[in-house]
């Protein structure tokens, strides 16, 4: 089995960590400019989220090579305290950290998929793909 | 990691070449106030030309920073953002409405120097 890349959230640089980790994946993958600058992106707000809200957490990285197309899946865990209303933290412009509220709705834009598994004490799962065009 | 200003007779002129972690960002922030304070500068340009990636985190604090500056007299300009940066930032959702832009560091002298000079 493959061994994934991952990069533990403990500090604020690991946020640069991960999304310089993931571009460079990105762009093994064949991902262009702007793919790459999508998916560094929604990492760095992944990424933050664990740091901000988790304390720590992890971010790892699994490439996707199937037959009719390849990508690459991030999953950013933690076992913070988890989201009490989802359609809350999905919605533009909401924040309770005196951010822009751009971060879960705007990594969904960025990616092709986007799957939240949240429990409220018990941590938060985030999966993303982006396929290759 | 400090991000240097040049002075640049009333512009300061800062090239941001770095990977901007969240601590970079906010202490560049204190530092370009501070430099518009004892330089008595009223345009400043910031070129982000070398910069691959804007997340929502460094968006805020370049916004703020902008109007910060303001607060203060000094008019910003940001240069040289790039297409993929461009698009990532919309699609994300931050519409940086309020701050004025150029093509390049070239073009913001000349916008700066239109709107103060006249």
């Amino acid at each position: 089995m493959e061994i994934k890349p991952c990069v533990n959230i403990r500090q604020e640089w690991d946020i640069v960590g991960a999304r310089q980790l993931g571009r460079e994946k990105a762009k093994e993958l064949g991902f262009g400019t702007v793919d790459q600058a999508r998916i560094a992106t929604a990492i760095s707000e992944l990424a933050r989220n664990i740091y901000l809200y988790a304390g720590t957490g992890k971010v790892y990285f699994e490439t996707i090579d199937r037959l009719d197309k390849k990508g690459l899946k991030v999953v950013a865990v933690d076992e913070g305290p988890g989201i009490r209303d989802l359609s809350q933290v999905m919605q533009d412009g909401y924040s309770t950290s005196g951010g822009l509220g751009a971060g879960l709705p705007g990594v969904k834009r960025l990616m092709d998929t986007f799957e939240i598994n949240t429990e409220w004490g018990e941590g938060t799962e985030i999966i993303a793909v982006k396929w290759v065009r | 990691m400090r991000i240097p200003i040049l002075k640049l007779h009333n512009y300061l002129l800062i090239s941001i070449q770095i990977d901007l972690d969240d601590q970079s960002a906010i202490q560049f922030q204190e530092d370009l106030l501070n430099k518009i304070h004892k330089s008595g500068a009223t345009g400043v340009v910031i070129d982000l030309t070398s910069v691959d990636i804007i997340d929502s985190f460094i968006a805020k604090v370049l916004g703020d920073v902008v109007t910060m500056s303001d607060l203060m007299g000094a008019r910003v300009v940001l240069t040289g953002i790039q297409p993929a940066v461009a698009m990532t930032l919309i699609e994300l959702g931050i519409h940086m409405q309020d701050v004025q832009t150029a093509l390049d560091l070239e073009q913001g002298l000349i916008k700066l120097r239109q709107e103060l000079e006249g």
